[in-house]
C-alpha cells in the first residue's frame, strides 16, 4: 500500500491549493510573487478537478479465512 | 412360532417404519434442552430433549446447526423440528433435529438484553468514545457477505457518490453458527489493511438471521476497531448490539455507504470556492496597489515645483497683506496720537490766551511784536490782535514798567 490512493493525491493537491489561497488572502506578497502563486493555484485547481473527473472506484478483495464455497452460500 | 430374526433385521425394520410414518418423519416437539454439546471437531451437536416424564436423545448435524441464529444452551425451552430414527449401533431411538427455535418469544430477547446491559456496563456504548467519521476517507473496508445484495448496494452508492475512494472487501459469513467467528476474523483483517473507515453491513432478514450481530465477540471486535466504524445491519427497524458499539449507526447498508463519503459535487464545490477566493484575493491585491499608486501620485503632485511656486507666491501675498495691515494700523495709531497732540497744542496756542482777554500788539509797519514800551514810540501804529478780530491803534504815551515785570521778584 505504498502508492498513494486517489484521495491522498487529491488531498495533496487540495491542501496546496488551500495554502495558495491563504497566502493570497494574506495579501502581503510582492506583486510578481502573488501572480506566480495565482498561476500555481489555477493549475492546482485544474488538477484537482481533473482528478475528480477521472475518478473510478477501486475495489479489492481481501483474502478470506472462509472457503469460497461457504461464502457464496 | 416365527422364524428368529437378527438384531439388524429388527432395527432395520423399525427404521423403515419410523421413516415411512407421516408423523415421525416430520415432527415438531417441545421440551427442555439438556446435555447440549457441540462436538468441536465435527461441528455436530448432541443433546437430550426432555419433559417431566420422558427423555429423547437428539442430534443436529453441523450443516443444520450452522443455520442457527444462536447456539442453544442446556436448560433452554425449545421448539425442535426433525424426524425420528432408530440408531442401531446403540439401540437408541433418536430425533434428528434440523431446526431449533427458542420456545417463547422472550428467550432471544432476554439474552439480547442481558448482553446489552453487560456491554453497556463495560463502556462499549459510551458516547465519549464515538469517533467522528473522516471527512473524506481514503480507503474503506466493507466487512460483509461477498455475494450479498448489501455489498452491491454499497458499491453502487460509493461509485456514484465518491469514486475517488478505494474499497477493500473483507468477506465473511453473516449468518449461521460460524458467522460470529467469521465476522471477527474479517474485522481484524480489515483493521490490518490500513483503512481509515470500516463498514460492517448485512442486508435485512429475520431477527434470527441478524443474530451474529448480537454476539459478544463480534461486539468486542467492533469496539476494538482502530478507526471509525459504521454499522449498517438489516432494515431501519432492526437494532443489534453492534449498532450500539459502532461509532455511527446507519439504518441500512446503503445509508452506511452514504454516510461514509461526501458527494463528489461537494469536492467540486470546494475547489471552485478555493479558486474564486484566490481570484478575489488577487483582484483585491491589485485594487489595493492601484489605490496606493493613486495616493503616491497625489503625494508627488503635492511636492511638485509648480505647486511650491504657488505656495511661495501665496506666502509672499500673505506677507504683503500682513505688512499692509501693520502699516495701516501704525497710521491709525499715529492719527490717534496726533489728535491728542493737537489738543495739547491748542491749549498752548496764543489764541487761547487771547480768548482769556489778552491781546497781542505788533508794529503795523514791521509786524514786530511789541513786548516793551520802548518798542514803540508815540505815533507808531500798532496792530492789536484780539480774540475776535484786530484793532489798529496809535501809540500816545509810553508808560514805564509793565504789570508782568512788576510781578517778577
Amino acid at each position: 500500500m505504498s502508492a498513494p490512493t486517489p484521495v491522498e493525491s487529491y488531498e495533496v493537491l487540495y491542501t496546496r491549493l488551500q495554502k495558495v489561497v491563504a497566502s493570497l488572502e494574506q495579501g502581503e506578497l510582492p506583486l510578481a510573487e502573488a501572480l506566480i502563486l495565482y498561476e500555481q493555484g489555477v493549475r492546482l485547481a485544474a488538477d484537482c478537478q481533473r482528478l475528480l473527473d477521472h475518478a473510478e472506484l477501486r475495489v479489492q478483495q481481501l483474502q478470506s479465512g472462509e472457503p469460497a464455497s461457504d461464502l457464496e452460500a | 412360532m416365527h422364524e428368529a430374526l437378527s438384531i439388524t433385521e429388527v432395527t432395520a425394520y423399525l427404521g423403515e417404519l419410523l421413516e415411512s410414518h407421516p408423523l415421525f418423519s416430520d415432527l415438531w416437539l417441545t421440551g427442555e434442552l439438556s446435555e447440549f454439546k457441540r462436538h468441536a471437531p465435527s461441528g455436530h451437536c448432541y443433546f437430550s430433549l426432555k419433559d417431566e416424564g420422558a427423555l429423547l436423545r437428539g442430534v443436529m448435524w453441523k450443516r443444520d446447526a450452522a443455520r442457527l441464529a444462536a447456539l442453544p444452551r442446556s436448560g433452554d425451552l425449545v421448539l425442535a423440528h426433525g424426524r425420528l430414527a432408530f440408531y442401531s449401533p446403540r439401540g437408541e431411538l433418536q430425533i434428528y433435529v434440523d431446526a431449533i427455535l427458542p420456545a417463547g418469544v422472550g428467550l432471544l430477547y432476554a439474552r439480547f438484553e442481558e448482553l446489552k446491559a453487560r456491554l453497556e456496563a463495560d463502556g462499549l456504548f459510551s458516547a465519549e468514545r464515538k469517533r467522528p467519521l473522516p471527512a473524506l476517507p481514503r480507503r474503506i473496508a466493507l466487512v460483509t457477505a461477498p455475494g450479498g445484495a448489501a455489498l452491491q448496494d454499497m458499491l453502487n452508492i460509493l461509485r456514484r457518490r465518491c469514486p475517488l475512494v478505494e474499497v477493500l472487501i473483507a468477506p465473511c459469513l453473516v449468518q449461521g453458527e460460524r458467522a460470529p467467528d467469521s465476522i471477527v476474523e474479517a474485522l481484524y483483517r480489515a483493521y490490518g489493511a490500513g483503512v481509515d473507515l470500516v463498514i460492517l453491513a448485512r442486508g435485512g432478514g429475520a431477527p434470527e438471521d441478524l443474530w451474529a450481530f448480537n454476539d459478544e465477540a463480534v461486539a468486542r471486535a467492533v469496539f476494538a476497531s482502530p478507526v471509525p466504524l459504521i454499522s449498517g445491519v438489516g432494515h431501519e427497524t432492526d437494532t443489534t448490539i453492534v449498532d450500539y458499539v459502532a461509532d455511527v449507526r446507519a439504518p441500512t447498508p446503503s445509508s452506511a455507504a452514504e454516510l461514509a463519503v461526501p458527494e463528489l459535487a461537494e469536492l467540486y464545490g470546494l475547489v471552485a470556492e478555493a479558486q474564486s477566493r484566490m481570484t478575489v484575493a488577487v483582484y483585491a491585491d491589485l485594487a489595493d496597489r492601484r489605490a496606493e499608486l493613486y495616493q503616491a501620485t497625489r503625494r508627488i503632485e503635492r511636492h511638485a515645483p509648480l505647486r511650491r511656486l504657488g505656495r511661495d507666491r501665496q506666502q509672499v501675498d500673505d506677507l504683503a497683506r500682513r505688512m499692509e495691515r501693520a502699516v495701516s494700523t501704525a497710521a491709525a495709531l499715529r492719527q490717534v496720537n496726533l489728535r491728542g497732540l493737537a489738543g495739547r497744542l491748542e491749549a498752548l496756542s496764543p489764541l487761547a490766551t487771547l480768548a482769556r482777554g489778552y491781546a497781542v500788539a505788533r508794529r503795523a509797519d514791521t509786524g514786530q511784536v511789541v513786548t516793551a514800551p520802548a518798542h514803540a514810540s508815540p505815533g507808531v501804529q500798532l496792530q492789536i490782535t484780539l480774540r475776535d478780530g484786530e484793532l489798529v491803534a496809535t501809540v500816545e504815551t509810553p508808560v514805564r514798567g509793565t504789570p508782568a515785570e512788576k510781578r517778577r521778584p
